[in-house]
């Protein structure tokens, strides 16, 4: 199979108007990705099933990752000038930026007719509110049906064009997407002997501490 | 069809049996069925939402959820090493490759590498599974074409002596939690390796009486035969993998394309269907186990001595670098796969089981479109689910 | 009742509640056997538990463990798995139930005629189990059932189930018919069905059945040493 830069090459000559970033992977698995943009996705998607190189007629596995708004302090160094006449004075100024955050979308794409694979390509929506949208890849990939439904129902990305976009595992009233990194569990938690962790900041709403023996 | 909501498919409508389009007035309404979740024959909490023109299944809705666990987002607030046991209770019949799948995508996230005597083990162990796990479904299937009961009591017969070789090994019969990150937990002894090596040599016998009363079952062969077709081009776009898409004549196993673990090593045959029936499914099963035991009795031979973990493999305080990887093998359902994603922490950020049993549901309304209610139950057991997995 | 009680109220069937053990035994080796209606009552029903054929997860494969040849559940009169939950006298929760699932399973349970049992089997009906921080997983089946026999373990050995339904059994055998102390299905003052819970926006509603469970009381180690 050819390498992923060949195919985003490939890819920018065939769809110039779309924007496709190599995601690296810094990992020993090296698996890289191609990041595509939402409104050429589908085309793309349609070429990389059809071309008679690549093949990619199997999408093994499709999942949601939620990054959730981050803070990132940056600091930069400033040279002030001393009043007092002498060299300036180097003062480092921290500022604090927040980074949107983004939920993700991940195709791992195989060929059964070339056995080759993985591409990895993946989209990311815009915010993280609860109507954030990408394009369905169902109608490339039908495999992608109930892994669109899951990420729908898990992360609220809301796939447009998929045909029965509805909860898959949470019933049809439930509003929380609940893998979702900032997601709060309904607290039901009882007693436990030995608790600890996040397991014992949540019994302590309920019951006093547990006496330690000394 | 009359309004089926399902996903358009790319290539167009399926070639099924044909259901009648216009209602017409000699004929009642359409009747509303709700399949499960309790029911004897789906296998677990699986519901099904059936509408039927008399017998006959005009729309059919899986509804899934009635097992979901919480696996991915327990497993991302806890270790790497303890989302192990976890691994067990995805797929409850075939817990040694679930736990395999899940050691070989940390494996690839951290770059550990598995010593040889480790690689011929868990390729015993796997295929011991796969023969649990075809064993029970053949007995499930039989269950399901109504003989209650008496194939399945075979089929635990022969389950029991293969999991009280893993109890002898790890401890439990069915949550085995026995493969580790770089190789496995304990050594078998010389006189387990005696008794799995003598088990896996009489395993032949058994499936020839097993054989003698099923296959050629003119009840069966009515029952199964044209039933439930599903195509090769369908069945690969819609991501269906394992027995199932073989079944339909698709030359696609991991262990010959991926060739992970030590499988290149091993002399083995695929076997395809022609038809993508239930028949074939079945036919798939059978054949596949007595592949496993040319593999097992191959391994049994050629297994070496040595260490079982990689020295430099850690249990406690085990922190990948970040980055991702996606892991997959050829388990007896077919392709499972763990996507994990680092950011350096000792907890995977993202992790996420990519179940075969789920995704190999997605065509189960067209195969199943124009059959009657009893014949959806048959397709069903042959596809073979197991509810942990479709839920996690 | 075998023995003559004299703190219980009036028995209806006196005859067989003023002989004592060694004298029934006595006219047993004469072959004349005694019983009382509620002993054999009670003998019929313990030896001819019918549960639900109802699995859920993981421990249902060791139910059905228990019922093929290697442990035959048959020989305790219990093989008898009805798909129907009104042919049913015993409902053995083998597996999680999930919030998901948990109105179901009070459904099956209210249309199960009376006497009826629960069993929860394994760690995960009685707690949650290994999946306790699951946000879709009721922490133990107890929220909304009344459970008779508790068998741990995950998941439990079909021997382990074995001995949990001859734990049932006993627990049949001495319940009374009559009296203060009367069985729950003979007395009219106790429901027989329970509320269903309901799909809420974040959680089943309500989330327990407080007639059922309440909270336990916290574990204080207050003793030194």
């Amino acid at each position: 199979m050819e390498s992923l830069e060949q195919i985003r090459d490939r890819l920018l000559a065939r769809f110039p108007g779309a924007s496709i970033t190599l995601v690296t992977n810094p990992g020993p698995a090296a698996e890289h990705s191609l990041l595509l943009s939402a409104e050429h996705a589908r085309k793309i998607a349609m070429f990389l099933r059809d071309d008679a190189a690549l093949q990619l007629d199997y999408c093994s596995n499709a999942t949601g990752i939620d990054w959730p708004d981050k803070e990132v302090v940056e600091t930069k160094k400033v040279a002030v000038p001393d009043p007092a006449g002498g060299p300036d004075k180097v003062v480092e100024e921290k500022t604090t930026r927040l980074e949107p955050g983004y939920l993700e979308s991940v195709y791992h794409l195989y060929s059964m007719a070339l056995r080759h694979g993985p591409v990895v390509i993946r989209m990311r929506t815009v915010n993280r509110s609860n109507r954030v949208t990408l394009p369905s890849l169902t109608p490339v990939w039908r495999s992608c049906d109930f892994q669109e439904r899951e990420i729908y129902d898990l992360y609220g990305i809301v796939f447009d064009g998929h045909p029965d976009l509805r909860r898959l595992l949470m019933w049809d009233e439930f509003k929380d997407h609940p893998m979702r990194k900032d997601y709060v569990e309904p607290d039901d938690f009882e007693w436990e002997p030995t608790p600890h962790g996040a397991v014992l900041d949540r019994a302590k709403t309920h019951y006093p501490a547990p006496e330690v023996k000394p | 069809m009359i309004g089926t909501g399902s996903a358009p498919s790319p290539f167009g409508q399926l070639s099924g049996p044909t259901v009648r389009k216009v209602k017409d007035p000699f004929h009642g309404d359409l009747l509303e069925v709700s399949m499960g979740p309790q029911h004897p024959s789906t296998h677990g909490v699986f519901r099904m939402d059936v509408t039927l023109d008399g017998e006959v299944i005009v729309k059919l809705k899986p509804v899934f959820g009635y097992l979901h666990r919480n696996h991915e987002k327990i497993a991302e607030n806890t270790s790497y090493l303890g989302s192990m046991p976890y691994t067990d209770r995805l797929d409850y019949l075939s817990s040694m490759s679930t736990n395999w799948a899940y050691a070989l995508a940390v494996e690839k996230l951290a770059g550990l590498t598995v010593p040889d005597r480790a690689q011929y083990l868990r390729i015993i162990l796997a295929e011991l599974t796969r023969l649990v796990n075809h064993v029970c479904l053949v007995g499930f299937l039989f269950n399901d074409l109504g003989t209650s009961f008496t194939p399945l009591l075979y089929a635990f017969r022969e389950r029991e002596k293969i999991i009280d070789l893993f109890e002898a090994l790890s401890g439990s019969r069915m949550m085995c939690n026995y493969q580790r990150f770089g190789g496995c937990r304990v050594d078998p002894t010389p006189e387990w390796l005696a008794a799995a090596s003598r088990l896996v040599d009489n395993f032949p016998s058994f499936l020839d009486e097993y054989e003698s009363m099923l296959t050629g079952n003119e009840i069966m062969l009515a029952r199964t035969q044209g039933v439930g077709r599903l195509d090769p081009k369908h069945a690969i776009n819609a991501g269906i993998t394992g027995p199932v898409l073989r079944a339909s004549g698709v030359n696609y196993d991991l262990r010959k394309v991926d060739g992970y673990g030590f499988y290149p090593r091993f002399d083995f045959r695929i076997p395809l269907g022609d038809h993508g029936d239930t028949y074939d499914r079945y036919m798939m099963r059978i054949l596949e186990m007595r592949e496993s035991v040319k593999i097992l009795q191959q391994a049994f031979r050629e297994l070496p001595a040595g260490p079982i973990m990689d020295p430099k493999a850690k249990l406690r305080g085990f922190r990948p670098k970040p980055g991702e990887a996606y892991g997959r093998l050829e388990s007896p359902k077919g392709e499972l796969g763990f996507y994990l994603l680092s950011d350096g922490s000792p907890n995977p950020y993202r992790y996420r089981v990519r179940p075969p049993s789920l995704i190999n549901l997605t065509l189960l309304e067209e195969m199943c479109l124009g059959h009657t209610v009893a014949d959806a139950v048959v397709i069903l057991g042959s596809i073979d689910i197991v509810l942990g997995e479709v839920d996690r | 009742m075998s023995t003559a009680d004299n703190t219980r109220a009036p028995d209806p069937f006196p005859a067989a509640g003023n002989i004592s053990d060694d004298e029934r035994e006595e006219l047993r080796r004469h072959g004349i056997l005694m019983t009382s209606l509620e002993e054999l009552y009670n003998w019929g029903r313990s030896n001819s538990i019918w549960p639900i054929q109802f699995g859920l997860a993981c421990c249902a494969i060791e139910m059905i463990a228990a019922a093929t040849a290697r442990f035959d559940i048959a020989r305790f009169g219990a093989e008898i798995f009805r798909p129907s939950p009104r042919q049913a006298d015993l409902m053995i929760v083998s597996g999680t139930v999930t919030k998901k699932m948990a109105p179901q399973v009070v459904r099956l349970w209210n249309q199960m005629p009376e006497p009826k049992y629960c069993i929860a089997m394994g760690a995960c009906a009685i707690s949650g189990g290994p999946f306790k921080q699951g946000y879709n997983v009721l922490k133990g089946i107890d929220r909304f059932l009344p459970v008779d026999i508790y068998i741990p373990g995950c998941p439990p050995r079909p021997e382990a189930l074995l001995n949990g339904l001859m734990q049932l059994q006993k627990k049949i055998r001495g319940e009374h018919l009559t009296g203060p102390d009367a069985a729950r299905h003979t007395r009219a003052d106790v429901p027989g069905e329970f509320p269903v819970p309901t799909f809420g926006e974040h959680d089943l509603e309500p989330t327990r059945n407080p007639e059922v469970w309440t909270p336990p009381a916290p574990i204080t180690r207050s003793g030194k040493g």
